[in-house]
């Protein structure tokens, strides 16, 4: 189980504040304490904080603040893919790209980065005419960029399919058809490409008092069906413990009585 | 029509440990013996790569041992004196390591004192120029003691010092750090286990290329296909990148076979059976390829012409 470090996002008003101040140590603090938690990305996201225009700028410095304190690889996560290739420059280690849909002309731009700068890349199964609630179409479109990423050269574990789960409170029925597609994309190539979703989402505007439960639960069901990796709270340890949890039940990892702590050590 | 090789990819290897130490390494060895960095399923040398073949450690005993003639008539005058057998071991036999085994501190038996062990330990240190492996009695508190001793009278030679099990670790490990030496984590059959005493040593601060482990091993007819399924989980989880699991493993299997009553037998108990000599050779030997053909990277013998078919047995498996 890969965790993505979801923390560095300027919804967040501290991060937000952060990003238009130029002060790098909100964004330092969460980039060592998503570590910490046990992290083994860091997603950053500038959100709606930053203009259009000063977007590639402001890639480029929350890339460079967060690998002055933080050994971790970066998912570079934007609509807007000049922001991205600023930030692609700048990365020390091989990073992901978050996200591209289904769509010809985003994924030629997205996947001849990618090979460039040898960064993974997230796949959303959605085109511009939205997200279909159905599975058959999800993994229809995880399948065409499937397909076009086999065809740029791009290795599967680098490719990382996110089924895309709406919140419960609102799209109740969608969460069902996300476990579904992760069965199936799972099944329907070999090698398959990896699986990533965004996993509070299916918590969000959900009262607080149960968020928690719904990331946890949500978490060990999509990766019995075949879920990789998530980008999550990587600070909620009881989150991270179920992580670790469901890959021993699943039996992908050898049982040992000291798991928990085998699990987030590196 | 070209046929494609399906090759398997793998996300990690099984790890390098490095035994013994030259005189610029701290030590007294001629030579380091290094074992382990596989990255694919045992002799698949189009998938991966074996960069270190697999070696054989020769048995010697502090006290003379209670072997069958079939392997003690091969060896002549050498029992009374642990440095010569050792000696002829490498020089004759071709060992790539020495097992020494401290039989003679067990408290039911001769009850000899560390100080005894260290000596002996000095004397076939001096011996033969390969790296060692020191394993105690048996009996856990006086190998408590033993193996201190053992491991300060050899500290910086990097000896395989043996055994670490899951109710009796601490003292070895702590002692292996301070002195410089790699331990033997040994588990009884279980790969659970054998994951937990991993965590646990490294823990107390010895690197994982420190510690190289004993899954438990039998002989041929006595259980070596559960060994076998025990060793592959082992080395599949080593491959799936799981740093806990990735050892190299040491399989005593000398010790194993000659314990089956088919490696004991006069030939006038059991004339059907075949002559002892023969049966002796391939009990050891064929329990030793077993163990090869699932990723052992030390075998542990005692028969010197089951240890020669056995070296022939590697060659042909490394040759690509």
């Amino acid at each position: 189980m890969i965790i993505f470090g979801e923390r560095i996002n300027g919804m967040y008003t501290d991060i937000g504040d952060a990003l238009r101040a130029k002060d790098p140590k909100p964004l330092q603090y969460w980039a060592t304490k998503q570590e910490e938690g046990g992290a083994h990305y860091l997603d950053l996201n500038s959100g709606p904080a930053i203009p259009k225009e000063e977007r590639a700028a402001a890639y480029e410095w929350m890339v460079n603040v967060v690998q002055e304190v933080c050994e971790l690889p970066l998912v570079l996560d934007s609509t807007n893919y000049d922001a991205i290739e600023a930030g692609l420059k700048l990365c020390k280690r091989p990073a992901i790209i978050n996200s591209v849909d289904a769509e010809p002309d985003k994924m030629d731009r997205v996947f001849t980065m990618a090979m460039q700068y040898n960064a993974g890349v997230v796949g959303l199964c959605m085109n511009k005419k939205g997200i279909p609630l159905d599975h058959d179409l999800r993994v229809a479109f995880a399948m065409e960029i499937v397909a076009t990423a086999d065809g740029y050269g791009l290795p599967m574990e680098d490719l990382y399919i996110d089924p895309l789960i709406l919140p419960v409170n609102v799209a109740q029925e969608h969460a069902l058809q996300v476990l579904e597609t992760l069965r199936l994309v799972k099944t329907l190539s070999n090698p398959a490409p990896r699986t990533v979703i965004g996993l509070t989402n299916v918590s969000q505007k959900s009262p607080n008092n149960i968020t928690n439960l719904l990331n946890r639960t949500f978490l060990a069901m999509a990766v019995s069906a075949g879920l990789d990796s998530a980008i999550m709270n990587a600070n909620d340890d009881d989150l991270v413990d179920v992580a670790a949890t469901t890959e021993i039940l699943l039996g992908h990892k050898i049982y040992a009585d000291s798991y928990l702590k085998v699990f987030r050590a590196r | 029509m070209s046929v494609v090789i399906v090759k398997e990819k793998y996300a990690s290897k099984v790890g390098e440990v490095v035994l013994g130490a030259t005189s610029d390494q701290g030590g007294t060895r001629t030579s380091t013996v290094t074992v382990g960095g596989d990255s694919t399923l045992p002799y698949l040398h189009f998938e991966g790569q074996m960069p270190n073949r697999p070696v054989i450690a020769m048995e010697v005993n502090d006290i003379p041992p209670t072997w069958s003639e079939a392997i003690t008539k091969q060896y002549g005058d050498v029992f009374a004196d642990p440095a010569l057998w050792a000696k002829k071991c490498v020089d004759e036999f071709g060992a790539d390591l020495i097992y020494l085994k401290l039989d003679g501190a067990d408290p039911e038996g001769l009850n000899r004192s560390p100080e005894d062990c260290a000596r002996v330990l000095k004397e076939v240190l001096a011996a033969v120029g390969v790296p060692l492996i020191v394993e105690g009695c048996g009996d856990t508190a006086k190998d408590n003691e033993v193996m201190v001793a053992i491991a300060e009278a050899g500290a910086g030679e990097n000896l395989l010092l043996g055994v670490a099990e899951q109710d009796n670790y601490k003292s070895l490990a702590a002692a292996a750090m301070v002195h410089k030496h790699t331990v033997i984590a040994r588990s009884p059959l279980d790969i659970n286990i054998c994951k937990q005493l991993n965590i646990l040593i490294n823990e107390m601060g010895l690197p994982l290329n420190k510690i190289i482990i004993d899954p438990t091993v039998a002989g041929l007819g006595f259980g070596i296909e559960y060994v076998y399924s025990i060793l592959e989980r082992a080395r599949l989880g080593a491959l799936g990148n799981d740093k806990m699991l990735s050892m190299p493993i040491i399989c005593n299997v000398g010790h194993e076979a000659n314990r089956c009553k088919e490696a004991n037998m006069t030939n006038a108990d059991f004339p059907e059976w075949g002559e002892l000599d023969d049966r002796n050779i391939l009990w050891e030997s064929i329990s030793a390829s077993a163990c090869l053909q699932v990723g052992t990277s030390i075998l542990v013998m005692r028969n010197p012409i089951a240890v020669a078919l056995v070296k022939k047995n590697i060659d042909e498996l490394m040759s690509v």
